[in-house]
């Protein structure tokens, strides 16, 4: 006394990403805000604070966007030369910047003239960052040296001159007031204490360093340079923990999602890649029009900021989630109908009597449950069943043939209704993971229709361009069978060298796979 | 010994079909019969755990029913010639009586005082006679009965066919196309005939089964169109009258009234229950999808329940509101075995083909199904002439952690279906859970499946050889990312040789090599890299079975031909070590040593080579094990090592060899028939636990078992002592003295409790010196002097009590005789203190 057995729908698996919780999430936003800048978008900073604004640095400005504008709402202009790396610091009011003539400067976001410029380094500051008590600046540079700046009376407190190249990326931790790291083009990254004035730890990157990140903790850090992503371990002295090899060009920009748990990079070969800070795999990947140079990530990830060697700003916005809210919802039995008795202990002596749980049927699975093998066919060939899950119909017409049912389900039926068959058949019969089951379909259905073929011109057009597939197909499968024996030929001269069977079963493998 | 050892035959097990005939209620529906080839089992209709099996039929029992007259009694009858009485309670043969011929079908009624009817073959092929047997009251257990009186006359010989008035008034036969019914009282027949198939529209008007009323006059007849009729008016052959009841699309197997007369049921092919009510077409209730054709439907004489039997060899137990309650499910023998005989390496079942799309586990130790694994997952649509999807293979690896199966499907010239799904056992549900489906694994039918069973194998390999001339290889691999850890199987290696066939596949026992055999070749292949080492061509037609040698013939390969030769290889030298004569229809290696047991088919039926593969001589050869072909067999490992001594037997020490033959039955070899492993005080035991535990049993079957413990406990302790409270005086005289002359109760207590302590007092009595015995006899005198009357009269009930023991002493062992002696001592001691 089982009881009815749904019909399995055939499952085809799905060529390409598979659909994950992770795709899911990154594929839930708007398309994309496109904003032109003048020059390559070097940096994209959000500040921590509401309203969470955004400093983007492109050419000689600096433009402070807000969320949602598409316009500047402030611009910083008052540059000789390229700006880099404006930054905000953590309370979201100050702002420093770096430029190409050496200079670095400190603006407050509600003025225009820089507060303080801190003058020192001979060529381009490609990178600033405010240290975690606030109070100081650390600016790295082309002319191989590091600076910590005050920001009180604007002097230089420390030089660091450990690097052999080019200082391109820094970052402050956010715990301890005397720790950043810095990355150079010298291949190495490394983590200076203003308390011992040198480099404490230093690590071996490989490529030049083009960007790096300290996790929010303090306890990882992870580089970028070269195609390379690499992650280390601070508190084991600079362990290389995992070395992610995902990009085909050089990797330009890093950044944390706000939950801490994926990591996004971004890189010349115009993809972001997220990957789980668990086990460093990547989860999902965005493409790019142009060559990423900036990234960023809002509070709560609602907005992904991507800056483009192009000078394109793409800006795009999560999809809120408050539409589906505005349905008017059917009543429903209240909650606690539902959990009547759910809570009830059991007691010693009692004996629990479970209900059925009733099985949730489709309703082609009803219809075939009670034999109404017509109606079940004419459910699984509405438009909508067959355009977006022909697999469903495919099976069902499967079912059919084994029930041998499948020529009476097809007979009998009207103009209106063939066609619909016929239009099915057209669509998915030179599939080849449907073609089985289709061809035999669509020999009874011109079986049965032959004798009245010439009475409607719309089903002799349906049934003119089914001929017409059919050999088209016919055509497509010769070429293929030619070219299939082309490549034995080639397969086989190239066998012959290596003389074992073995290998002749490996290929075979291969071209199997 | 010795004897027994010689005497190993050939035993049928697995139970035989439980659908033969109808199954009988009894009369208050708590067990169910039903006939089993020689026996007639007892089930019980609560737990469908069998009871009793009644044995003593010398042949297919063909009958079965209740003792009109007294409901605790069956009656069977049997091809051997006899008509039995049973006990069915307890499982006791009362009478037998003898009738002479081979009996087909059994009917009784009450009406029929010490009579019942039997339908009798005459000499002629196909002609049937109902005739009545009367069966003496003799108080002998073994009775001649009279000699038989014709009834009817050329009935069908289907019991079905034949069914009894209401009230024992006549009886009705179908056969082909007419209805006759023979009136007892008028002793005449009357006939009613439908249109035969000379008419075309009638074509398929046969009569299947015939059914009476219990109340009403009427009758039921099914027909071979799906059609039933019910007759009335049959009194008069003008004037007779029919309705038509038509729902079933093919032939009604079975017909059947409710106790009351109510409702009619009705089943066939479409594995329906129907329930007509009030005998209407239009009140039809359904019970569907009950797995297989109905055989038979019977209802029980209190009406609560009823059963169908099925072809599949199962009997479903039915409640009255058609809710099934219970299903007693035998080896089903149903569709043709195609996956072989396998054993399910964690229960130790037999595994093969079961229901359509099913596999079944059959316990093997129990003789039940433990139960069905649903591989094809289908609805199942029972029709005439639909090609079902066959499960054809199936094979477990890894110490039964892995399943695969592989089913197929193909219409005639139309195109093949065949997916392949491997299931893995999950411990948490205790059952296998499909992990991989693959669809068309090859293009076209696999010929073989084979798992590398090798113990220190790093990962599950699977091996499938196809007709479409290549082999794959399977491995498990890894299919878990960062949400879920999961396993799945993929292609590894595809390997074919000259676009050849491959037959067969087999891995040698530590996994190292593979051999794969290609219509007349094998091939040896390296499992490491999936090289090909070397080859192996006799010429002698395609290979049949492949096997490798175990232990320490492992180094042999051994081939089995279609042309009837039987090859046996060195893969250290590569060349053919023997080679026989002997056309292999089953080849196994027995998993627990080198054995391998090979039977071929001869003029005079399959005959038992066992051999190792190191020589060609056979260690033990049966011949003529049973007449037909032996399509399957395999070793089952014993559980506990059986210790044939004698040489030739040693090859059942650790296995038992079970095969199958083409016509199902399953076949071992035993020195003692399976029913002698079952001792009678289990079966009873198993009687016991089997009733069914209804709520009132759990309110008071507990406490009644409580107390029948207790009781258990206080019998066992009467046992003991029940000589002690009557024979020594001690007590007896404690009870029976005045209580106003007794010391106080504390006082005596300790005495009292103290006399009944056995094994402490029988310690300290051997300690005692034998001068003991002196003294009592002083004290004995001294108190006789100092008493009363009263008390001499009881003295007098004492000393008879005495001369009793001492009687009885002579009997007890000396230890015993002490004990007694000092209980008399230290109840004197209290008498003559006041």
């Amino acid at each position: 006394m089982a009881g009815y057995k749904p019909v399995a729908i055939q499952t085809y698996p799905i060529l390409g990403e598979k659909i994950t919780q992770d795709t899911l999430y990154w594929n839930n936003y708007k398309t994309p805000v496109q904003i032109k800048e003048f020059g390559a978008v070097s940096k994209v900073d959000f500040s921590p604070q509401p309203p969470y604004n955004y400093a983007v640095t492109a050419s000689s400005r600096i433009h402070i966007y807000g969320r949602y504008s598409q316009e500047p709402i402030k611009t910083f202009s008052r540059f000789k030369d390229t700006a880099y790396c404006a930054t905000y610091r953590q309370d979201g009011r100050l702002l420093v910047a770096g430029s190409e003539d050496g200079g670095v400067q400190l603006f407050d976001i509600t003025g225009r003239a820089p507060l303080r410029q801190f003058e020192g380094h001979t060529k381009a500051v490609h990178t600033v960052d405010f240290t975690a008590d606030k109070y100081h600046v650390v600016s790295g540079a082309d002319d191989y040296t590091v600076k910590l700046w005050d920001i009180p009376n604007s002097k230089e407190i420390l030089t660091f001159k450990e690097h052999s190249d080019y200082v391109r990326c820094g970052c402050a931790s956010k715990l301890n007031p005397d720790l950043f790291v810095t990355g150079s083009y010298d291949h190495t990254v490394k983590m200076f204490d203003t308390r011992t004035n040198k480099s404490v730890i230093s690590v071996e990157h490989g490529q030049p360093v083009e960007s790096v990140l300290l996790y929010p903790s303090g306890g990882l850090l992870v580089s970028a340079g070269g195609r390379y992503v690499k992650v280390w371990d601070m508190l084991k002295g600079g362990q290389l923990l995992v070395s992610l090899k995902n990009h085909h060009k050089t990797v330009t920009c890093l950044c944390l999602s706000s939950s801490g748990q994926r990591l996004l990079s971004g890189s010349l070969d115009r993809k972001v890649k997220v990957y789980s800070t668990t086990s460093y795999k990547v989860v999902h990947s965005f493409d790019y029009a142009a060559s990423i140079l900036s990234l960023a990530l809002a509070h709560e990830d609602e907005t992904i900021v991507v800056g483009m060697t192009n000078g394109i700003l793409s800006v795009k916005h999560r999809k809120s989630e408050a539409k589906k809210d505005s349905f008017p919802r059917r009543r429903r039995p209240a909650y606690r109908t539902f959990i009547k008795g759910k809570n009830y202990m059991k007691q010693k002596d009692d004996i629990l009597i479970n209900r059925p749980s009733k099985k949730h049927l489709e309703l082609y699975d009803r219809d075939l449950k009670n034999f109404r093998i017509s109606k079940a066919l004419d459910r699984v060939l509405e438009p909508s069943c067959t355009i977006k899950t022909p697999e469903i119909t495919v099976s069902i017409i499967k079912e059919l043939n084994r029930r041998g049912v499948l020529a009476n389900a097809l007979a009998g039926r009207d103009e209106k209704e063939i066609s619909r068959v016929l239009n099915f058949l057209i669509r998915n019969l030179s599939q080849p993971r449907f073609a089985s089951v289709l061809i035999n379909a669509a020999e009874i259905v011109i079986d049965i229709y032959l004798p009245v073929i010439g009475q409607s011109p719309v089903v002799d057009k349906k049934f003119l361009l089914l001929q017409g597939l059919v050999e088209k197909e016919i055509d497509y499968q010769k070429e293929l069978l030619e070219t299939l024996g082309m490549m034995d030929m080639l397969f086989a001269t190239m066998t012959r060298k290596e003389s074992t069977p073995a290998s002749d079963g490996l290929l075979e493998n291969r071209i199997e796979s | 010994m010795v004897e027994e050892e010689q005497a190993v035959r050939v035993v049928r097990c697995g139970g035989s079909e439980l659908n033969f005939r109808r199954a009988v209620f009894s009369a208050d529906s708590k067990y169910l019969f039903c006939v089993s080839g020689d026996f007639v089992k007892v089930y019980s209709t609560a737990t469908e755990e069998c009871v009793h099996v009644l044995q003593g039929h010398r042949n297919l029992v063909t009958g079965i029913q209740l003792n009109p007259h007294n409901h605790l009694q069956l009656y069977s009858c049997s091809f051997d010639g006899t008509i039995k009485l049973w006990d069915y309670l307890d499982g006791i043969l009362i009478k037998t009586f003898t009738v002479g011929q081979k009996l087909h079908a059994l009917y009784t009624h009450a009406r029929a005082e010490d009579a019942v009817f039997v339908a009798i073959k005459k000499e002629k092929p196909d002609v049937f006679q109902l005739v009545s047997v009367r069966l003496p009251r003799s108080p002998r257990q073994d009775a001649e009965a009279e000699e038989p009186c014709l009834v009817l006359d050329y009935i069908s010989p289907s019991p079905k066919c034949v069914a009894f008035g209401s009230q024992g008034e006549y009886v009705a036969a179908v056969r082909d196309f007419y209805l006759s019914v023979y009136f007892f009282k008028k002793k005449a027949t009357s006939r009613f005939t439908l249109s035969s198939s000379g008419n075309r529209k009638h074509a398929k008007n046969n009569f299947t089964c015939v059914v009476c009323h219990p109340k009403e006059d009427c009758i039921a007849t099914g027909h071979k169109d799906g059609k039933i009729r019910l007759w009335r008016g049959f009194d008069d052959e003008k004037k007779y009258t029919y309705t038509c009841l038509h729902w079933h699309h093919d032939l009604v197997m079975d017909l059947a009234f409710s106790a009351t007369g109510g409702s009619l049921l009705s089943g066939g092919r479409e594995s329906v229950l129907v329930e007509w009510r009030d005998a209407a077409e239009k009140t039809k209730e359904f019970l569907p999808r009950l797995g297989a054709t109905i055989e038979h439907i019977s209802v029980s004489p209190a009406g609560d329940l009823l059963c169908t039997s099925h072809s599949d060899n199962k009997i479903t137990i039915i409640h009255r509101n058609l809710e099934a309650s219970a299903v007693i499910q035998g080896l089903v023998k149903d569709s043709s075995i195609l996956t072989g005989l396998m054993i399910d390496p964690r229960t130790k079942a037999l595994v093969l083909n079961g229901k359509p799309g099913h596999l079944q586990f059959y316990s093997l130790q129990s003789d039940k199904q433990l139960y069905n694994l649903d591989i094809v997952q289908q609805e199942y649509i029972n029709d005439y002439g639909l090609v079902q999807t066959e499960l054809t293979k199936a094979a477990f690896g890894c110490f039964g952690a892995w399943l695969a199966t592989v089913e197929q499907r193909q219409e005639k010239e139309g195109e093949l279906e065949l997916q392949m799904k491997l299931w893995a056992y999950s411990k948490k549900t205790q059952g296998f859970v499909l992990n991989t489906k693959v669809s068309m694994p090859h293009e076209d039918r696999i010929t073989a499946l084979c798992f590398c069973n090798a113990e220190k194998s790093e990962s599950p390999t699977l091996v499938t050889a196809s007709r479409d001339g290549r082999f794959k290889v399977w491995v498990l691999a890894d299919d878990s990312d960062i949400y879920r850890e999961a396993v799945g199987w993929t292609c590894d290696f595809v390997g074919s040789y000259h676009k050849y066939q491959a037959t067969n596949c087999c891995f040698s026992e530590d996994g190292s090599l593979l051999a794969v055999s290609f219509e007349e070749t094998v091939t040896i292949w390296e499992s490491e890299t999936w090289e090909l080492r070397c080859t192996f061509c006799q010429r002698a037609g395609h290979v049949r079975h492949l096997c490798f040698g175990r232990l320490t013939c492992s180094k042999y390969l051994l081939g089995a031909t279609e042309n009837g030769t039987l090859c046996c290889w060195n893969l250290l030298s590569c060349a053919l070590e023997w080679s026989t004569k002997l056309n292999i229809t089953v080849m196994e290696p027995d998993p627990r040593s080198e054995n391998v047991a090979a039977v071929s088919r001869s003029s005079g039926g399959s005959d038992l080579f066992v051999f190792k593969p190191s020589e060609p001589r056979p260690l033990y050869v049966q011949r003529s094990i049973c007449s037909e072909e032996v399509r399957w067999g395999v070793f089952v490992p014993r559980d506990v090592p059986d210790a044939f001594t004698s040489e030739a037997l040693q090859w059942l020490n650790r296995s038992q060899f079970y095969f199958l033959t083409a016509s199902q039955s399953l076949l071992t070899f035993s020195s003692k028939s399976p029913e002698e492993k079952l001792t009678p005080t289990s079966k009873q035991l198993l009687a016991e636990e089997s009733l069914p535990t209804t709520p009132f049993y759990f309110i008071l079957g507990r406490h009644r078992q409580q107390r029948g413990e207790q009781a258990d406990g206080a019998s066992e302790s009467e046992l003991v002592q029940l000589p002690l409270t009557e024979n020594v005086p001690a007590i007896s005289e404690l009870l029976h003295t005045p209580a106003h002359v007794l010391p106080s109760a504390a006082f005596l207590c300790s005495m009292f409790v103290n006399s009944l302590l056995l094994a402490t007092e029988a310690r300290s009595a051997e300690e005692m010196p034998d001068d003991v015995d002196m003294e009592e006899e002083k004290e004995s005198d001294s108190s006789e002097e100092e008493d009363d009357a009263t008390e001499k009269a009881q003295h007098a009930g004492h000393t008879d009590a005495g001369e009793d023991l001492l009687q009885q002493l002579s009997q007890l062992s000396k230890c015993e005789e002490k004990e007694l002696r000092k209980l008399r001592r230290v109840d004197y001691s209290w008498v003559t203190a006041p």
